[in-house]
């Protein structure tokens, strides 16, 4: 059910677009393209993901990079050190003795960097809104490119979130952020 | 269980009682650390494991705080609890001598209901952020805390502030049967009234 997916348009539309581009480069030798639309590609094509998993939100993000989601076919590779990642998923409650750390981690990431807020507790707290221990939503702490609804949401949800998110940054499409 | 209590309570003074179908000791804090001690050791009783400690908030009561022990004897198959009464000023001798365990959960106790421990080789806040202040699980502690936290884009670092709430907190279990205030029938309970009624 839902498991096996028809073979959709999409393939038959990249095959189309590599035989365009192979004909092009065997015609011409080269291949032209915009730099900012070559850099967003780029860039979309290779997004590292510093993994934050703070509580069950982080059990559904190791979902989407095993076998049946298998974020790495987005090029969206897991990738603990903050120093060499791009996007930060923050998945799951931020609380207040975590949140220094949090902004720390944010810090050491190289520009151009993203954040996707995961589950209602990052978002705004959810469940512990009301809590005295926990920061309501982790957009008080770094500011959040992409939000992912659910208690916890599902892996299919994040891949949706990362695809909204290379969405953005394909048409953002700045050198400098 | 009754043997083994009176047996208890002839050596330590301790009050024995069966709760629940587990035994209960009742003592004093300046008794319990002889009473731990003879829990462990005695040959009738060997609970050498603290599986718990744990406080309990009366505020009504001028001893607001109930201290409570679990211990577990693997060679029995027995487990007892120890209480006892305290108030926020007087200091409960630490058992980290006794049971090595008892470190961090005393620690634990001290750092959400604020009880003191005498002899702790480190009595530091163990769950609540550096720098927090009161004590969260006692009962005047308001649910939402007095402070909040936000990044601070001048300031470059992370700050707190007074909570400010967009929207007081709200409870939607009209239903409780805790809450206690309206006996109506729960959902579901008509059909086992009937059957009560026909069988």
């Amino acid at each position: 059910m839902g498991v096996i997916t028809p073979a959709n348009t999409a393939p038959t539309a990249d095959a189309a677009l590599s035989r365009a581009l192979n004909d092009e480069l065997a015609d011409k030798g080269f291949v032209v393209s915009q730099l900012d639309k070559l850099v967003t590609w780029a860039r979309t094509g290779s997004m590292w993901g510093l993994t934050f998993g703070l509580a069950c939100c982080g059990v559904e993000m190791i979902h989407a990079w095993m076998s049946r989601y298998d974020l790495d076919r987005f090029g969206f590779a897991p990738m603990p050190s903050p120093r060499s990642a791009d996007v930060m998923i923050v998945a799951g409650t931020l609380c207040n003795k975590m949140a220094p750390a949090l902004r720390k981690i944010y810090d050491q990431m190289a520009e151009p960097r993203y954040v996707i807020s995961m589950g209602s507790c990052a978002n705004g707290g959810g469940y512990y809104h009301y809590s005295y221990s926990v920061v309501r939503g982790c957009d008080r702490i770094v500011p959040v490119d992409v939000y992912v609804p659910g208690c916890p949401p599902t892996a299919e949800a994040l891949v949706y979130g990362i695809l909204q998110l290379q969405k953005k940054v394909r048409r953002q499409g700045t050198l400098v952020r | 269980m009754k043997e083994l209590g009176d047996h208890i309570a002839r050596a330590t003074g301790a009050v024995p009682s069966i709760r629940l179908g587990e035994l209960m000791l009742e003592t004093t804090p300046d008794k319990v650390i002889a009473l731990l001690a003879f829990l462990r050791d005695d040959p009738k009783c060997l609970f050498k494991q603290l599986c718990d400690v744990s406080g309990v908030d009366w505020p009504e009561r001028p001893k607001r705080f109930d201290v409570v022990y679990n211990l577990l004897s693997l060679k029995n198959n027995q487990r007892v609890r120890v209480k006892l009464q305290t108030d926020e000023a007087t200091p409960v001798p630490s058992a980290a001598g006794l049971f090595s365990a008892a470190n961090w959960f005393e620690r634990e106790t001290y750092d959400l209901y604020g009880i003191w421990f005498s002899d702790h080789p480190d009595l530091r806040r163990i769950l609540t952020d550096y720098g927090f202040e009161g004590h969260p699980l006692r009962k005047d502690f308001p649910l939402t805390g007095f402070v909040e936290m936000r990044w601070d884009d001048v300031q470059k670092r992370v700050i707190y502030e007074p909570v400010k709430l967009q929207q007081e907190f709200r409870r939607f279990d009209f239903l409780s049967p805790w809450e206690g205030s309206i006996q109506r029938m729960l959902p579901g309970d008509e059909k086992a009234t009937e059957e009560g009624k026909s069988g």
